[in-house]
């Protein structure tokens, strides 16, 4: 109890008014040595939170955390949730990074990484996925080779989300050519490195979040090897866990905070008749999207409570599967909803709230992409969960 | 919310799976079915039943039951759904147990939550009138004379109908066809004069029947809760009957599931088991996804009953709504996958299948509750 008065005191000196409000996009704050600030208040309110630990809540404090207990970091997310306050940090650092950090990193890279990312002074990227390895990941090519004193990296990397903006990079490399998963290393690299190259990807959605990167004979110290020679795909599994399950704690805040205006859509798109949704198929569809929100809403819940718990966790292996589809099922009900208003590419003649539904429909494609295809979480779900054979 | 179950609920689930699975499974349904005519349940089995006091679940201590909460009573209809087992534990001990317990005046709770829970009198809930679920479609009328009411029209589908001892009857005493408000639900002996009876034989082979209403001349006694509001006391009693249905269907659920997965991995063609088939794994993860969220949407439903929240009546259509869509998609799925034989009488996935349907149909279907949920949610 004592906890949450003094969250809520801290968070009412500190938040400041404009950081409870929605946050568009452009606002979003991902730190780093070229972040940009279009509203000043939330450099303000990631500082200050850093400066609490706030934005790790659950790293030790000696690393830019807050150290604080599992419930204690539910109370914290609870008491911003109810102010509605904005994250004030993204970050693929605190995300995937940090944790394999914790778990994998020896003691010098710890200090000299966690700290940065807390803080939000560093913006990391993910090199994973390469032009012929996808979902076949640990087919990967990039190579690198043991010079001495460094490792000299030569290849490229596709689909790097904001590499464009990043200032480091966490790297699958190939270490050893005699075998495939056992000859990967888990690399740190700092772009700012000669040799280092990004190209942004258009996507359907005319957005460039994501590039090509290219290594051209990059000198990498061998102090930033994680983890051992050619142990990198166990970091590399764990890291998938930890972006896995924070892509469906996202789905599951957007779900919470967004889910409940499909109705408002379906009645201002379709009529309304005696307080209903006019459209008795549409109404039914929206009735049963609901419902599936909630339901998956629940299961994140329950989840949640099993973990906590040490119980069984099952139905984890279904949130990131579960979560890309239901929203990619959402966005087109909206369009099914809102017609060619949903369809509308720029101008005055379309809202922004329209034009934005048109973006984020095709920007929710990539969810069954991301992070591990939709096809690949069945077939894990198959083999790991329900012990089908190969 | 209770998704992590006490010691006490774990060894009532253990229970209640033993004596399912020793006394109840799915031959005991088969051979019922096959011996014909009769009641749809054993007495016998009942009155055990009523001994380990799955009877008076939903009964408070004081009338003689064992109070075991909404997910005590959630967890022995989820075990009974594993095995199909034929019990009047929904008719009887759920549905109406939860109407006298919950409207019935202290005479009426004194004189029969005692031989609910001790397995003794068999009841009936007589609320539908057509093939579709309609709570508030009364026509059937309920006049006021002297001293009481005379009943006249037809009640369809009444579960356990055949068997009843008593029935629990909803009629209406003003309004119109679909007010909610005029409804008034009554209470009285199976073998009241004017009353007459037709089993139904249905493809679940489990009892129920219609029940014609000739002019039942009946005491003001035999009223139930409140005059004209019989649909307030309906929804809740509904309400509850519906999540423990869809306890029931996820039980069901269960079962199958673990039936299909165990046959994936036997069942070999073209030199492998079909399990390796990746479009036959992929139906297998979307099937344990639907019961996973099953899982979620059913607990909360019986957590929700169990703290008394105000959105009981959302969850119960939620868990309703989804348990009668994943359970349809299941059972189509059983019978696919196991191929000719699952086209057989032999294996149980027919079986499954069939009661699927009557579970969904039963106090609303998805598309009953879909609509529900949008009117309760304000669209
Ligand atoms: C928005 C977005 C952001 C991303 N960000 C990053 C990033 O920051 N860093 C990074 O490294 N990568 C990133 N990725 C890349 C992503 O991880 C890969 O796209 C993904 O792993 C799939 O690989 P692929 O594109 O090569 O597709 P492929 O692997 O070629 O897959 C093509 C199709 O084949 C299917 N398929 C493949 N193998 C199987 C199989 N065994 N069984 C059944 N079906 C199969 C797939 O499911 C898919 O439908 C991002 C992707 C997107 C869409």
């Amino acid at each position: 109890m004592a906890f949450r008065e003094e969250v809520r005191a801290w968070l009412e000196e500190n938040c400041p008014p404009s950081m409870r409000t929605p946050m568009p996009e452009e606002e979003q704050v991902w730190g780093g040595r070229r972040a940009e600030w279009r509203n000043p208040d939330s450099k303000i309110w990631m500082e200050r939170a850093a400066a609490k630990g706030f934005t790790a809540p659950l790293w030790p404090q000696n690393y830019g955390g807050a150290g604080l207990t599992k419930e204690e970091a539910k109370i914290l997310a609870q008491e911003m949730a109810r102010i509605r306050a904005r994250p004030p940090l993204l970050s693929f650092g605190i995300w995937m990074l940090g944790p394999v950090l914790l778990e994998f990193g020896n003691e010098a890279q710890k200090k000299e990484h966690l700290p940065k990312i807390a803080k939000g002074e560093i913006r990391w990227c993910q090199g994973y996925s390469e032009p012929g390895a996808g979902s076949d990941l640990a087919g990967l090519q990039t190579k690198a080779e043991d010079k001495g004193d460094h490792y000299l990296v030569n290849g490229q990397k596709i689909w790097t989300s904001y590499a464009d903006k990043a200032d480091w990079i966490f790297c699958l490399v190939r270490t050893d050519k005699s075998k495939k998963h056992d000859g990967i290393s888990f690399l740190l690299i700092d772009m700012d490195d000669k040799g280092v190259e990004t190209k942004p990807i258009r996507l359907i959605s005319g957005a460039s979040p994501f590039c090509e990167t290219f290594f051209a004979n990059v000198r990498v110290p061998k102090e930033n090897l994680v983890h051992d020679l050619h142990k990198g795909w166990t970091v590399a599994k764990r890291l998938l866990q930890y972006e896995r399950n924070a892509i469906s704690d996202f789905r599951g805040d957007i779900i919470t905070s967004g889910g409940g205006a499909m109705e408002d859509v379906a009645k201002d798109y379709c009529g309304e008749e005696k307080g209903a949704v006019a459209d008795g198929a549409m109404r039914d569809a929206v009735s049963a999207h609901k419902m599936e929100s909630h339901a998956f809403g629940l299961t994140l819940r329950r989840v949640q409570e099993e973990a906590k718990a040490g119980g069984p966790t099952a139905a984890t292996s279904i949130l990131k599967y579960f979560g890309a589809e239901h929203n990619k099922r959402r966005f087109e009900l909206l369009l099914e909803m809102m017609g060619m208003e949903a369809l509308g590419w720029e101008g005055q003649s379309f809202s922004d709230s329209q034009l934005a539904t048109a973006r984020n429909w095709l920007r929710s494609k990539g969810n069954s992409i991301e992070g591990g295809t939709s096809e690949i979480q069945l077939n894990v779900i198959a083999k790991r969960v329900l012990g089908l054979p190969d | 919310m209770a998704f992590l179950l006490s010691e006490e609920h774990g060894l009532l689930r253990e229970t209640a799976a033993q004596f399912f699975q020793d006394h109840m499974p799915v031959s005991h349904l088969r051979a019922l079915r096959d011996a014909g005519e009769g009641e749809a349940f054993d007495g016998n089995l009942w009155k055990k039943m009523a001994e380990l006091g799955f009877a008076g679940m939903m009964i408070p201590e004081d009338y003689g039951g064992t109070g075991f909460g909404a997910l005590g009573m959630g967890l022995v209809f989820e075990e009974a759904g594993r095995r199909l087992s034929p019990s009047p534990l929904f008719a009887t001990s759920c549905v109406s147990a939860e109407a006298v317990n919950h409207a019935g005046s202290e005479a009426q709770k004194k004189a029969h939550l005692p031989k609910i829970a001790a397995g003794e009198r068999i009841f009936a809930p007589a609320f539908d009138e057509g093939a579709r679920h309609a709570p508030y479609a009364v026509s059937c009328e309920a006049r006021r004379g002297r001293g009481g009411f005379t009943l006249r029209g037809r009640k369809r589908f009444a579960p356990d109908g055949g068997a009843a001892d008593w029935l629990i009857v909803s009629a209406r005493t003003s309004g119109e066809k679909d007010d909610k408000r005029g409804i008034t639900l009554f209470l009285f002996p199976s073998d009241a004069r004017g009353v007459e009876r037709v089993s139904l034989s249905m493809a679940d082979s489990r009892g129920m029947a219609d029940i014609q209403l000739e002019d039942v001349a009946l005491g003001e006694d035999s009223v139930l809760g409140e005059l004209d509001r019989g649909g307030e006391i309906l929804s809740r009693v509904l309400d509850v009957s519906r999540i423990a249905l869809a306890s029931e269907m996820l039980g069901a659920a269960r079962e199958l599931f673990e039936r299909i997965l165990a046959h994936m991995k036997e069942r070999r063609q073209f030199d492998q088991p079909i399990g390796s088939f990746q479009a036959l794994k992929h139906r297998a993860a979307e099937m344990f996804c639907q019961i996973e969220l099953g899982h979620s949407v059913v607990w909360d439903g019986l957590s929700a009953l169990e703290e008394g929240r105000d959105d009981v009546a959302q969850m119960a259509s939620l868990a309703k709504a989804r348990m009668s869509e994943a359970l349809r998609h299941i059972t189509n799925e059983a019978v696919q996958l196991h191929g000719g034989m699952g086209m057989t009488d032999e294996l149980d996935m027919g079986l499954f299948m069939k009661r699927a349907r009557v579970q969904a149909q039963l106090y609303g279907d998805g598309r009953f509750h879909r609509a529900r949920y949008a009117r309760l949610g304000g669209f």
